[in-house]
C-alpha cells in the first residue's frame, strides 16, 4: 500500500472521529431514551459500530503509517461483535424478568409492555428449562 | 491532525462515559444499570484503543482484549445472577 502519509492520517483521524460520534450517540441514546427495550438499541448497535469504526481506524494507522501489522485489533472487534448481541439479549430477558415480578421501572415505552409468547407459554426466564430443551441437565 | 482528531475523540468518550455514569446512578431498574456498566467498559477500550494510537505502541491492545473478554463475562454473570439467584447452577 502506498498511499501519502498526510493521506493516511486523514483516513485514520476521519474514523477516529467517526468512530468515537457513533460512541457519544450510543450513550446519549442510553440518557434520552424512554424505556429499557429502547434504551438497549443505544449501546449494542450504535456504541459497538464506534468501537469497530476506531479499531479499524487503528489497524490503517499502524499499518499506512508505521508500516507494521497488528491484528490484535481485529481479535478485539470480531470478539466484541459476538458478544454484543449475546448481552443484549441478556439484559433483555433480566428486564422482563424483573418487569413480570413487579419492579416499579419508568413510563413504559412506545410500543407499551412486551407481549407473551405466542402458545399460551410465558417467557423462558419464569420456568425451569423443559425437557428436551438445552440446560435441562438430563444425562449432564 | 490527528493530534486533534485524537482530543476529539478523547473528549467524545469522555461525554459518553459521563452519560454511562449519569445512567448507572439514575437507571430506575437493575437492567439499566447492567446496561450502562457495560456500554462503560466498551468506551473504555475505545479509549484504550485511542491511546495505543497516541502513544505510538500495540502493547496496549491485550488490556483492550482482556478488558472485552472480562467485560462480557461480568455482564452475563450480573444478567445470569438477577435471572437465577445463581451464576453458575
Amino acid at each position: 500500500m502506498t498511499i501519502g502519509v498526510p493521506l493516511a492520517e486523514l483516513l485514520v483521524s476521519f474514523l477516529i472521529v467517526l468512530g468515537a460520534g457513533f460512541a457519544l450517540i450510543g450513550s446519549w441514546g442510553l440518557v434520552r431514551l424512554p424505556s429499557l427495550m429502547e434504551r438497549l438499541h443505544g449501546p449494542t448497535k450504535a456504541t459497538t459500530l464506534g468501537l469497530g469504526a476506531m479499531l479499524v481506524g487503528s489497524v490503517a494507522w499502524f499499518q499506512l503509517v508505521r508500516g507494521e501489522w497488528t491484528t490484535h485489533e481485529l481479535l478485539v472487534s470480531v470478539f466484541l461483535f459476538v458478544t454484543a448481541p449475546i448481552s443484549a439479549n441478556m439484559i433483555a430477558k433480566v428486564h422482563l424478568h424483573r418487569e413480570r415480578q413487579g419492579e416499579p421501572s419508568a413510563q413504559p415505552g412506545p410500543a407499551g409492555v412486551p407481549a407473551p409468547p405466542p402458545g399460551g407459554t410465558d417467557w423462558a426466564t419464569h420456568s425451569a428449562p423443559q425437557l428436551g430443551s438445552p440446560g435441562d441437565f438430563v444425562g449432564d | 491532525m490527528i493530534a486533534y482528531a485524537l482530543a476529539i475523540g478523547f473528549g467524545m468518550l469522555g461525554l459518553a462515559l459521563v452519560m454511562n455514569l449519569w445512567r448507572l446512578f439514575k437507571g430506575p431498574g437493575v437492567a439499566d444499570r447492567i446496561l450502562a456498566l457495560d456500554t462503560m467498559v466498551i468506551n473504555a477500550i475505545g479509549i484504550i484503543v485511542l491511546i495505543g494510537i497516541a502513544g505510538g505502541s500495540g502493547i496496549s491492545f491485550e488490556a483492550a482484549l482482556l478488558l472485552a473478554m472480562v467485560g462480557f463475562v461480568g455482564t452475563v454473570a450480573y444478567a445470569k445472577f438477577c435471572l437465577r439467584g445463581d451464576i453458575i447452577e
